[in-house]
């Protein structure tokens, strides 16, 4: 990470309340104006992790979205104790991301096309998919496949949830199975992949769009990075498991912009049928 | 329809072929006392003597030919499938492939497999649709191969598209965990309508040693991981994963390759008859079910999906069996 002060003064006239540094081009950008521009860097594009809140914001119409399934929480199938039990870790990241667990699902409208809503919040324990996350991700299906509405479910995920063990490794089943009933009754599905898409989650739902969506530079992959080059031993090359990676391997169909994703999710849904129906004259 | 291919002959025999009766275990509680640990089990689950997919391939089904490639790539020698009979009923084989040697694992790929060998897989379960022959699948890996050329082929897509094709295929699948059901890439062979699992398999999310490595920051704490994550028969049991565990011979599976076999063989039979006679829509309604009500959680109203005693689709898999049929 290269560290450029723009106007030559000590950090601590930038503090963090107020300013964020980019990552990438080490510019201070001022946190109001970051927000303003979808947490976007002005100056080189880079993608800050977006939170589900502000997600959806982005994606559905002004106060189109109604949250479903929001009081669904984690139980504790197996006991799981690692440094801290598995319900102390739930709360903490309930009360650091405000949010029940790593999805918020409901009904919304983009671009006035009506559709089924799914985003992931990587605060949350990483976006990692438990059971929670799977029952929430596959009844927001569900709903789609009996309402006949189109599926959009934005992903930002670690994996599954160790926590949970096997329970969780059977939400890749789970949700691809209420994927699949979607894709034989041909309801679109688009999935949009952000920072960071890995493991269980990639490796079930988020890989199976109709139309597969990324944002610049995403992190995206089945193994983490540091399993893969301890695999073979040596370093990765640059850009491996970003997300123009997985474009020039023919596993996305584009890599949108932040700033473009809403009218483009627009332009596909307007541009599907469900059973002879144009979306835009379903209004 | 299935019925033609399959158990029709069974059918009429009546309802002599009880799933119990087959030496499986379906309640964690007729397990021996003095179980192994879990970290013992995976060990036993990895032992390079245990027999593998095609050790158990030769000695439960016969004429088996083994069918090559993915059209698209390659071979992948860490999936082995093809077309086998089962006392005289032709069905569609897939299953991990490790080795019985160092050399033999080198070219296995220590049973995990690229993109390239689910695609061979999805070959196979479409093959088996079409001429509606039903699948066996052995799952038996310590997960997908996680190096650089397996991401630039698609692993995750691989291993998802053959989870969304297995939980639609419109015939009758059962799932045998041989050794080691290594999380998303043992799962791409794992979707079926009963899933059985030898006793001293195992089915986790991750390794061991990968979830300690993370959770615990040191891989030496593989052995309590193994115990958290509930990997083991029992476990599997209890929390529906494996519909039924098949015993072992006493030493475990890796001292009697003859007796594993035959175990797995008289549990097959009487799944597949039982499963040629649901008709395919409710087949895959139950195999819908079956997955979809996994998880643990809390509703707003303060009532909770507490694990079942016994899953209802268990109950199901019995009943009709009872009865002499769905
Ligand atoms: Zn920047
Ligand atoms: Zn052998």
């Amino acid at each position: 990470m290269r560290l450029r002060n723009p106007f030559g003064r000590k950090t601590k006239e930038f503090p963090s309340h107020l300013w964020t540094q980019c990552p990438s081009c080490g510019e201070m950008l001022f946190n109001k104006q970051l927000e303003r521009n979808h947490r976007v860097c002005q100056k080189c594009g880079h993608h800050f992790k977006l939170g589900a809140l502000e997600r959806i914001e982005l994606l559905a119409d002004p106060k189109s979205f109604s949250e479903t399934d929001a009081a669904i929480v984690s139980s504790d199938p197996l006991g799981f104790v690692d440094s801290k039990p598995y319900p102390e870790r739930i709360a903490a990241a309930q009360a650091k991301s405000g949010h029940k667990d790593a999805v918020l699902t409901g009904d919304a409208q983009i671009s006035g096309v009506p559709v089924v809503l799914a985003v992931m919040d990587f605060e949350f324990m990483g976006g990692s998919m438990g059971s929670v996350v799977g029952e929430k991700l596959t009844r927001a299906a569900e709903r789609a496949y009996a309402d006949r509405k189109p599926l959009v479910i934005v992903s930002a995920s670690g994996g599954a949830r160790m926590q949970e063990g096997t329970i969780a490794l059977m939400q890749l089943a789970k949700t691809v199975a209420a994927i699949a009933r979607l894709d034989e009754a041909a309801i679109p599905f688009i999935s949009v992949l952000t920072d960071p898409t890995t493991g269980g989650v990639l490796a079930s739902f988020a890989s199976l769009g109709d139309i597969v969506l990324a944002e610049p530079g995403a992190l995206i992959g089945f193994s983490g990075a540091r399993v893969t080059s301890e695999t073979i031993g040596e370093k990765l090359p640059k850009g491996f498991q970003r997300s123009e990676f997985l474009l020039e391997h023919g596993f996305v169909d584009q890599v949108v912009p932040r700033t473009q994703l809403k009218e483009r999710i627009a332009f596909f849904l307007n541009s599907f049928r469900i059973a002879g129906q144009d979306l835009r004259w379903s209004l | 329809m299935l019925d033609r291919i399959v158990g029709s002959r069974r059918a009429t025999e009546g309802n002599g072929h009880l799933a119990v009766e087959a030496g499986l275990i379906t309640d964690a509680t007729q397990l021996a006392a003095g179980r192994p640990t879990p970290w013992q089990t995976v060990q036993t689950a990895r032992n390079i003597a245990r027999p593998h997919a095609l050790d158990i391939i030769g000695r439960v089904f016969e004429h088996f030919q083994e069918l090559h490639g993915d059209r698209a790539f390659r071979d992948d020698p860490a999936i082995v499938g093809g077309i086998a009979e089962l006392e005289g009923r032709p069905v569609i084989v897939v299953g991990q492939q490790k080795g019985s040697s160092t050399e033999e694992n080198i070219v296995r790929n220590f049973g995990m497999p690229y993109p390239e060998g689910y695609r061979k897989a999805m070959r196979l379960y479409r093959l088996a649709q079409k001429f509606h022959l039903p699948v066996v699948t052995l799952v038996d890996t310590p997960g997908a191969y996680p190096g650089p050329e397996a991401e630039e082929r698609g692993q995750a897509e691989a291993i998802a598209s053959s989870i969304q094709l297995m939980t639609r295929l419109a015939v009758p699948i059962v799932v045998v965990v041989l050794g080691e059901g290594g999380s998303g890439g043992a799962l791409a062979l794992g979707v079926g309508d009963v899933v059985l699992a030898l006793e001293n398999a195992t089915y986790s999310v991750i390794s061991p040693e990968g979830c300690a490595a993370i959770l615990w920051r040191s891989a030496s704490e593989a052995e309590r991981a193994a115990v958290a994550m509930k990997l083991a028969g029992p476990d599997l049991l209890e929390t529906g994963v494996a519909d039924a565990l098949i015993r072992e011979p006493a030493g475990g599976a890796h001292t009697d390759h003859e007796a594993t076999a035959a175990a797995i063989k008289s549990a097959l039979i009487p799944q597949l008859d039982r499963l040629s006679r649901v008709p395919v829509a409710d087949l895959l309604s139950l195999r819908y079910e079956r997955f979809r009500s996994f998880g643990m959680f809390v509703e707003p109203d303060g009532s909770t999906a507490p694990m079942p005693a016994q899953p209802w689709w268990r109950r199901i898999l019995k009943n009709p069996l009872e009865k002499g049929g769905l």
